[in-house]
């Protein structure tokens, strides 16, 4: 399959135009036998549409794809496939109440009489390819009864299961905890041993580092460079991937925490279908610390952050703002006035209204208060004047007052949240997962920002999916398992001993 | 900015599955600006001018009588002859007339629609107030006319926002859809009234017992006519009070914090929410501030030209459900519900009485109006499908292609 070079795919001058923008623009690729290439790049820097083009779900509209030297042309999915190309997706694409093995025959089906499913056959061929790569899973069992990072190698079996000499995968450990994160590694060590070929797509530089032979970096559609790991650093990478210099450390002095400003005591919330999601949590955060939340994603930290906010019911237990203490019933407005800033993890969903202008954003909470509006009546130039305002000061791009939030960036549509609940001067800012989704530049923003809101005496709550985030920003860490706080540890702890909590694994438990 | 090189990458998927129909569409309404209105209007007017050339009349000679019966034509002819002897000035006034009605109604729909809310209720609505502006002109027939006038347009707005607001309580309360539940109203309304108007009903008239109708409302309580001959059916000030219920209505929406609740509500109910608004309040709300609007339409017609009212009329009108489709027409703006109120005012007039039945047969004519409003209706809907397949046609593209390549 490889040619004299090595090479068992190369782009070439792979073009794509939107409108108003270029998503790739003359972006040249290889990938050579038995290599981990990682595409590194920013959100929206061309890494995705250059795989959609590969794997055929997108036409480019300039370029040449070679396959083992041979040019190649994809009209779909189905003809790349047969080219020996897979693609592992960010969002999984597994049916819950299939096996494992149906999933991973399924279209391809072996069938015994001509038309029966060969179901023994299935799960006998799917039990060797795992145990041929190390992938690890029950074939006969259900994918809804699996984990995450075992759906994840359901995936990889898939395409391997097709025929695939060479697997993209993109974003693969975002959905992860570190401990299957290194898992992955293990694996993809193992399919690079057995002469596989992987593209690996990522915005995580450390892991970038790992794990690939070669990096090649996109930024705002076109390739800046290809480098073999051997001599790159994270900055070097980092100022690459941003055009700039980058500070990946977050630059902080020890906290110096003061009176309380946050305490919850005993906190139960039960959800719609009658799960109790919270199950009796307490802490308490100062003014002048950051004190964050790690866990899996679904451990109950969304329902916490919702029950403090007021959006949530609660089922017994107090919150204390301030001092001032709430219990029962509690509504956002009587948070928000009690002093809570609140950056919500989904701020499509949540944090703005898209269809409003930016001034109608920033006035969400204060829009029936002096001087936005009185008796009744709004003053939307007294709106424009304040986004005026907070967008010079935080530094937000690409719209004014009456842009609409929609069509903002995702970095800059957070620092349209950040800056909302910032300068509203709140005693606690709780940020849940302020950098979701946001490129190397914006994150290094919204970090800073929230050491600097800490040093300004406020208290924050930080839940974070990240383990590296809560690392670097924390001065205290609480570990969220399963409705509970499972463990506490200053800052400074080790990344072994959290990762292992946030996966239930106490070790006076276990 | 290099958010769009990805177009599907950046919508959370659980914004898509949580945005229900009608939020859909006002965003797509809200960013196709005036030009897809104008050519929802002049493609509804095209094909039905096909189905008038297939019936084998002259489409243009057709759209030229249904012109004139409008009145339009008057606006040409300067000098303006404003004494209703003249037929197109007459028919002008009882344009406008349908015009007054078509706004409050439109603007019944277009207010909770800029909340997220769907109300099917205009009808209902608009009957309600005409009942209560009945029974108002009937009684306290000692008043003199300001009071009693405003009294009767007062309790029937009043009388529309408690009716919807019911619709607005279920919703807030127990999540009972609004279409269903103002669609059921609308049934009580319809019976509620034939009861009241009917044979010993509450209602019914006191001098002959066996006409199913209403009283007549008393001289004190008719709404001033101003252009036209009273008895010949001018048209009064009740305009004027539709005209400034589209200021209201813009009013609120961009000058309030009420209505600045309603639109967070319309677009995003859960920003909203967080932002500390009471979401199910604001159900409330909108749907009786809409029942007013509808209510008010009720009251002038009732206190402007009807005066009575029979059982037979509560069966037959369909006024309330034009107010849909001068909504969707209008994109929910106040402007777009005048311009929209005054074309399908001159259409529902200019093709029943005001045609010219030499020119183009009224039957033909008034299924034409029916037909274009069908279409209008169609086409803002349709606003979603364009915009729906516009954004898919890349996913469709390669299947075509390989489709092409496959046979």
């Amino acid at each position: 399959m490889a040619d004299e070079s090595g090479s068992v795919l190369e782009l070439q001058g792979i073009t794509k135009r939107y409108p108003g923008i270029v998503a790739d623009d003359h972006v040249d690729f290889d990938l050579r036998r038995g290599e981990v290439h990682a595409l590194l790049g920013e959100n929206g820097a061309g890494k995705s549409t250059l795989m959609n083009i590969l794997y055929g779900l997108t036409k480019p509209d300039e370029g040449e794809i070679l396959v083992g030297s041979k040019h190649v042309s994809f009209s779909s999915a189905k003809d790349a496939i047969e080219s020996g190309i897979g693609m592992v997706h960010q969002h999984f694409m597994l049916i819950p109440v299939m096996t494992v093995a149906e999933n991973i025959v399924l279209g391809v089906e072996p069938v015994r009489d001509g038309v029966l499913l060969d179901e023994r056959g299935a799960e006998e061929r799917v039990r060797e390819l795992s145990q041929q790569f190390g992938l690890a899973v029950d074939p006969t069992a259900l994918v809804s009864s699996i984990t995450v990072g075992q759906q994840q190698r359901v995936e990889i079996l898939k395409a391997l299961y097709r025929g695939a000499e060479i697997l993209i995968l993109d974003e693969p450990t975002a959905v992860l905890t570190p401990q299957e994160a290194g898992e992955l590694f293990a694996i993809v060590r193992s399919l690079q041993a057995d002469g596989k070929s992987i593209i690996f797509i990522s915005h995580k530089l450390n892991e970038v580092l790992e794990i690939a032979d070669r990096i090649t970096v996109l930024r705002r559609g076109k390739k800046i460079d290809t480098v073999s790991r051997q001599g790159a650093t994270e900055e070097g990478l980092a100022r690459m991937m941003v055009g700039r210099e980058v500070l990946l450390r977050v630059d902080k002095a020890p906290a110096s925490p003061t009176d309380v400003a946050l305490e919850v005591k005993d906190l139960q919330v039960i959800d719609e279908r009658d799960l109790e999601k919270v199950r009796g949590v307490s802490f308490t955060v100062r003014r002048g610390e950051i004190v964050a939340i790690a866990g899996v994603d679904g451990n109950g930290q969304t329902e916490l952050v919702e029950a403090i906010t007021g959006l949530r019911r609660i089922a017994s237990g107090t919150v204390a703002v301030g001092g001032r203490e709430f219990q029962g019933h509690l509504t956002p407005r009587m948070m928000i006035d009690a002093g809570i800033g609140h950056i919500p993890e989904d701020r499509h969903r949540r944090g703005l209204v898209l269809e409003f202008d930016l001034a109608e954003n920033i006035a969400l909470h204060d829009y029936d208060k002096p001087p936005d509006s009185k008796r009744g009546w709004l003053y939307p130039a007294r709106l424009v004047q304040r986004a005026a305002r907070l967008i010079k000061e935080f530094d937000i791009r690409g719209g004014g007052p009456l842009t609409l939030a929609r069509a903002l960036s995702g970095g800059n549509q957070q620092k349209v949240v950040v800056a909302r609940e910032v300068a509203r001067n709140p005693v606690v800012l709780i940020a849940a997962q302020p950098t979701r989704g946001l490129d190397v530049g914006a994150i290094e923003y919204v970090h800073r920002r929230l050491v600097a809101e800490r040093d300004a005496g406020r208290a924050i709550l930080l839940v974070s999916l990240e383990l590296d985030e809560v690392l670097s920003l924390a001065d205290r860490i609480l570990v969220m398992y399963e409705g509970r706080i499972v463990g506490e540890h200053a800052a400074g702890a080790g990344e072994e001993e959290i990762g292992l909590e946030m996966l239930g694994g106490r070790k006076e438990a276990a | 900015m290099s958010e769009q090189a990805t177009p599907t990458a950046n919508v959370p998927p659980e914004q898509e599955a949580s945005t229900d129909f009608v939020v859909r569409l006002g965003i797509a309404q809200r960013a196709g600006g005036l030009i897809v209105p104008v050519l929802t209007a002049v493609l509804a007017f095209l094909a039905g001018g096909i189905v008038v050339a297939a019936t084998g009349h002259n489409p243009l000679s057709a759209y030229r009588g249904i012109w004139d019966g409008a009145g339009f034509n008057w606006l040409f002819h300067i000098p303006w002859n404003t004494n209703t002897v003249n037929l197109d000035a007459f028919n002008l006034t009882q344009t406008l007339l349908t015009t007054t009605t078509l706004i409050l109604v439109g603007l019944a729909v277009a207010f909770p629609f800029r909340c997220g809310l769907f109300n099917i209720g205009g009808q209902g609505q608009y009957l309600v107030g005409l009942i209560v502006a009945n029974w108002v002109g009937v009684s306290f027939a000692s008043w003199p006319t300001l009071p009693h006038v405003l009294l009767g347009i007062g309790a029937a707005a009043f009388a529309g926002a408690a009716w919807a607001g019911i619709a607005g309580f279920l919703k807030a309360t127990t999540g009972a859809h609004e279409v269903i539940s103002t669609i059921m109203l609308n049934w009580i309304a319809i019976w509620g009234g034939q009861y009241l108007f009917g044979q010993g009903g509450p209602l019914q008239n006191t001098y002959n017992p066996s006409a199913p109708e209403s009283g007549t409302v008393v001289r004190s309580a008719h709404i001033p006519v101003f252009w036209g001959n009273p008895v010949l059916q001018g048209l009064d000030y009740g305009i004027f009070v539709a005209i400034a219920a589209l200021v209201v209505f813009w009013l609120i929406l961009n000058r309030t914090t009420l209505g600045y609740e309603v639109r967070a509500v319309g677009f995003n109910p859960e920003a909203a929410a967080y932002g500390g608004i009471n979401v199910r309040r604001k159900y409330i709300q909108a749907m009786a501030i809409s029942g007013a609007f509808a209510g008010l339409a009720g009251a002038l017609d009732m206190l402007g030209y009807l005066f009575q009212f029979g059982v037979l009329d509560v069966q037959a009108s369909q006024i309330g459900f034009l107010g849909i489709a001068v909504a969707l027409l209008g994109r929910n703006t106040a402007v777009g519900t005048g311009i929209a109120a005054f074309l399908f005012g001159g259409l529902l007039y200019g093709t029943t009485r005001g045609l010219n039945p030499s020119v183009f047969d009224p039957s033909l004519a008034g299924n034409l109006t029916s037909m274009i409003q069908g279409l209008i209706v169609l086409f803002v809907g349709a606003d979603v499908f364009v915009l729906y397949i516009w954004n898919s046609r890349r996913k469709l593209r390669p299947k075509r292609r390989a489709e092409a390549a496959a046979a």
